[in-house]
């Protein structure tokens, strides 16, 4: 049977040689490796769900008054679009099992995409030759955030739609170009006209995941050319390859993986609810809520809007540079240009142009583990700063002092970190102990 | 519920002795009979699962019974495939030679092939010069197309549905009467008969008492009878400014003013829509209001400054 | 339910004079006369604890009420007697309350400060409290004395039958229909965001730390 199907494939497309290196392909196995593969599975859960709900979703921003299932909102003038999505919650056979999958998915997905990043910058695998993979790996994660503000946004209910008058104030900020985009975008002024919608809709259903699958396809080719990194240990070198083979244990191991993180978000796309958007209701340019929050992976945007102080640049009357370019673009620019850089300016530092193969443990070198915390801290107090209403609510605390906490944080934690991370590191390696269970 | 259990506790008693990945080569393996039947095991629960949902997808689609038994089956077959992949099958470690991606002869070669395809060719700075700017310009003009909303945009954006004498009206389309709002309330209002969804129409209107104003002085007779209305738009990222305090007793809390839920702008409302805390940049925009001859509400004209979130160029 | 303004003046001298004075007239930067403020307002300080307050410097935020029933009714008969707006009669049991209209009336009017299921926000300068406790009397009360620093609704902007209608919309909104299962407490996208960290996440790590291996390099 197995011989027949070998058979006929290469006597046909001469693919023996071909699937015997790849059941052969050798993995590097360290726990740590397989962060980026979760990311790579929700991607393919969150296309699977998608597809599904863009079978009922409607992106229409028509008018029509709800008679459907939910009480409170009956009688409400809405778009097409948020009514469709009341009734693929509502009346559509687990059709709110996916849409929360759905939403679960993305938030996991950001998560993944950011550890795998921590993973690679700790361990200096965003060294030569694998710094092409760190700008697409870059690249996939801004794209991610932007994939999931765009589906958050299409709903139309109160809270995406004042995540979009955010979004359209920031474009409009940009210097010189920003009227000209945000009319362009919108169809007209912020809330736009009817073909915002479909424009939105289909960017977030065609054009950035066909970018985001064509990188991934290409962050996968890349590892397969360069073979994964490994860290150092008995029989490992710079010049071979040490692991599980693909087969059969490996492909159990990875498709395992993919099972348990469909299981996870499935899990929680029927038990915990994320985005009830008939709580929220419909968006109207002039109604809000309390405590509007985007999804977590939005937050260090809007931390740093919250953080920002009211600077502007006006010259003789006239404004230049409105403030929420500062917090809503320049803030992302600089972290997403020195993620960028990172592989260029760690060659700077080390004068080290060579191809690195073996990973370093982050204690082996302290000034490079301690910029990475130092940076990485300073976007989680802005992050953190994105949701100080819910801290001044429940904790009681005056929104106006925390304000002034967070932005001295912002300075302070990340010198504090880069010290005390240097310290610890450079023990660490002195001592050999482990960092956790403080033994051998 | 007890194979379950029996499962939970089997597969926690085999995580508690991590098997050991082999040396390379291949010794001749014992099957691993527990291993194996704990995946049948977890085969069959996950068969059961999946089972039930659908089940339940007939009998009762309630969102978490389907959530918890089609998850519960994708689980239980990952766990049937952990087992599998690290007990039940052997363990092969492969050693593989790294590829050299270098090849410093080639690359050399490379730039002569390249040269090749120029030689004899005459002025070849001038044709790239030449090429580079045809394709610059090439790329201008295939961008140009979207200039045509461009110019507009600062039109586009200027539009504003407010003038002299146009009544204001509730989001049912009443007229708004001025006696009818008392000191301390705030009214939500619209010009009649404009979209009530472009960002220049909603507008604020609150009364205060009138020795509490302190307008600028260009803008004496906007509040008649201490009554003032704003832009709702937040100047700052657009949301709607609808939080709103005030006293019911001045000396012991804070001043009237608006203050927009998204990043806590606050503006006050006795002193022209400055800003006194948050991020906006410029103060709320003022709208002239009058009293018509029913005691009506009325614009007495466009409001102080562009409404919303600013834009390169806009007047301050 | 009727109470004795004779025992509430009483009560009123040994509990609330120190501020507002002792003919309840108020004293001048620190408490407001209660002259004309009503039963109304009376009875919502006093049922939502926010009467009396140690330091009339601060927000007065909900406790325990300060007195009994009987205490209150004789309080708020006292008051009362000073002039001022009656405690409105709500029922918000009535089917011919819209909870439509309530939630629609509720976001335009309320959720900009109490967040859009009434679970309680800020601004800056004061916190807004939670709805979570409030009862529909409580409700139509507030928004018709304004405590605090919160907005007045005059009968013109909500009258009486939109105002109960918002309390009803406000009694769903504490118990609101959550078919998607664990509801974290409908306040939005915060504890989601820790749900997808802390539980997502951290369960595929462990998932991960079974499949990989953790060889000490
Ligand atoms: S949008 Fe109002 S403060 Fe940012």
């Amino acid at each position: 049977m197995i011989r027949r199907a070998v058979r006929f494939l290469d006597e046909r497309l001469g693919t023996a040689p071909l699937l015997k290196k790849t059941l052969q392909y050798v993995f590097p196995d360290h726990w740590t490796f397989m962060l980026g593969e979760i990311a790579l599975y929700a991607f393919v859960v969150l296309v699977a769900t998608g597809i599904y709900l863009a079978l009922f979703f409607e992106p229409s921003l028509a008018h029509v008054t709800y008679q459907g299932d939910y009480a409170p909102l009956r009688g409400h003038e809405m778009t097409k679009a948020f009514q469709s999505t009341l009734d693929l919650s509502f009346e559509t056979k687990g059709g709110l099992l996916l849409r929360q999958t759905h939403h679960w998915a993305a938030n996991v997905f950001v998560a993944a995409i950011v550890l795998h990043l921590l993973r690679i910058l700790y361990t200096g695998a965003s060294r030569k030759p694998r710094d092409l993979n760190v700008w697409i790996g870059t690249t996939l994660l801004a794209l991610a955030v932007f994939e999931g503000y765009a589906g958050y946004s299409l709903p139309d209910d109160l809270l995406s739609g004042m995540g979009l008058a955010i979004g359209y104030s920031v474009l409009l900020s940009l210097p010189v170009v920003g009227a000209w985009l945000a009319v362009l975008v919108w169809g007209g002024q912020f809330p736009g006209k009817e073909v915002f919608e479909p424009r939105l809709f289909i960017t977030h259903v065609f054009v950035i995941p066909i970018v985001m699958a064509t990188l991934i396809a290409i962050h996968l080719a890349i590892i397969v050319r360069q073979k994964h990194t490994q860290f150092p240990g008995p029989g490992r070198t710079e010049r071979n390859v040490v692991g599980s083979t693909l087969w059969p244990s490996y492909a159990l191991r990875s498709t395992s993986l993919l099972l348990a993180v469909a299981g996870v978000l499935l899990l929680l796309g029927g038990l915990v609810q994320i985005n009830p958007i008939w709580l929220y209701g419909p968006y109207h340019t002039y109604s809000a809520t309390n405590g509007a929050q985007p999804d977590w992976y939005i937050g260090w945007l809007i931390g740093a809007l919250r953080l920002m102080p009211p600077l502007e640049i006006h010259v003789f009357g006239y404004t230049l540079v409105p403030n929420p370019f500062f917090g809503g673009a320049l803030f992302p620019l600089l972290v997403f240009g020195l993620l960028y850089s990172w592989p260029a300016i760690e060659r700077r530092i080390t004068g080290d142009h060579a191809r690195h193969e073996l990973l370093d443990r982050p204690r082996d070198v302290p000034w490079r583990t301690a910029t990475i915390s130092a940076f990485f801290s300073w976007v989680a107090v802005v992050f953190l700063a994105g949701s100080q209403d819910q801290v001044a609510l429940h904790f009681h605390f005056s929104y106006v002092g925390l304000v002034w906490f967070f932005r001295v944080a912002s300075v302070v934690v990340p010198l504090v970190v880069f010290f005390v991370t240097r310290r610890v590191a450079a023990e660490l390696k002195e001592t050999e102990l482990h960092p956790l269970r403080l033994d051998r | 519920m007890k194979r379950w259990l029996i499962a939970a506790l089997v597969l926690l008693l085999g995580k508690l002795r991590p098997p050991r990945a082999l040396p390379p080569g291949r010794p001749v393996r014992e099957p691993d009979r527990r291993a194996e039947n704990l995946t049948f095991l977890l085969l069959l629960c996950a068969m059961a699962a999946a089972a039930a949902f659908i089940a339940f997808y007939f009998a009762n689609p309630d969102t978490q019974f389907l959530g918890a038994t089609l998850g519960l089956a994708f689980v239980l077959l990952a766990a049937a495939c952990l087992v599998a992949g690290k007990r039940v099958v052997p363990q092969i470690e492969g050693v593989k030679e790294r590829p050299e991606l270098e090849h410093p002869f080639e690359q050399d070669e490379v730039v002569a092939v390249i040269a090749e395809g120029g030689e004899g060719v005459s002025r070849k700075r001038f044709f790239l010069l030449a090429g580079g700017g045809a394709a610059g310009l090439m790329g201008a003009a295939l961008l140009t197309p979207a200039l045509s909303c461009g110019p507009e945009a600062n039109r586009v954006l200027s539009r504003s549905p407010w003038n002299r004498g146009r009544l204001l009206v509730t989001e049912l389309d009443e007229p708004i009467v001025a006696a009818g709002i008392v000191v301390g309330e705030l009214v939500t209002a619209f010009p009649s008969g404009a979209d009530k969804e472009d960002i220049a129409s909603p507008v604020i209107v609150v009364r205060v008492r009138p020795d509490e104003l302190d307008l600028p002085d260009d803008r004496r007779g906007w509040a008649p009878e201490g009554l003032i209305g704003y832009s709702k738009i937040c100047t700052h990222a657009g949301c709607a400014v609808s939080e709103y305090r005030y006293p019911s007793y001045g000396p012991t809390a804070p001043g009237p003013a608006v203050v927009c839920p998204c990043h806590y702008s606050t503006f006050s409302v006795t002193e022209g829509g400055k800003r006194i805390f948050g991020p906006a940049g410029r103060a709320l925009p003022q709208l002239p209001l009058a009293i018509n001859g029913d005691g009506q509400l009325v614009a007495d004209g466009d409001f102080s400054g562009r409404p919303g979130p600013g834009w390169w160029g806009v007047r301050k | 339910m009727s109470g004795n303004p004779q025992r509430g003046r009483d009560l009123y001298l040994t509990g609330c004079q120190s501020c507002h004075g002792f003919d309840a007239r108020g004293i001048q930067g620190t408490a407001p006369t209660l002259h004309g403020v009503g039963a109304a307002s009376a009875d919502f300080y006093l049922t939502t604890g926010r009467m009396p307050l140690d330091d009339p410097h601060s927000q007065p935020d909900r406790t325990e009420p300060a007195y009994d029933r009987q205490s209150i009714d004789d309080l708020v008969a006292y008051i009362g007697s000073l002039g001022g707006p009656e405690i409105p009669q709500v029922d918000v049991v009535g089917g011919r309350l819209n909870l439509g209209e309530g939630q629609r009336l509720f976001t335009n009017s309320c959720a900009a400060c109490h967040q859009i299921a009434g679970r309680g926000g800020v601004m800056s300068g004061a916190f807004v409290p939670t709805l979570l406790e409030a009862t529909p009397r409580q409700v139509v009360e507030a928004a018709r004395i304004g405590p605090y620093v919160m907005p007045r609704f005059s009968e013109t902007q909500l009258n009486d039958r939109e105002l109960a209608a918002i309390a009803r919309y406000v009694q769903y909104a504490k118990h609101p229909q959550n078919p998607g299962g664990w509801a974290l407490f409908d306040v939005g996208p915060v504890p989601e965001g820790m749900v997808a960290w802390l539980i997502g996440l951290l369960a595929l790590l462990l998932v991960i730390r079974m499949l990989g291996r953790n060889e000490a390099p």
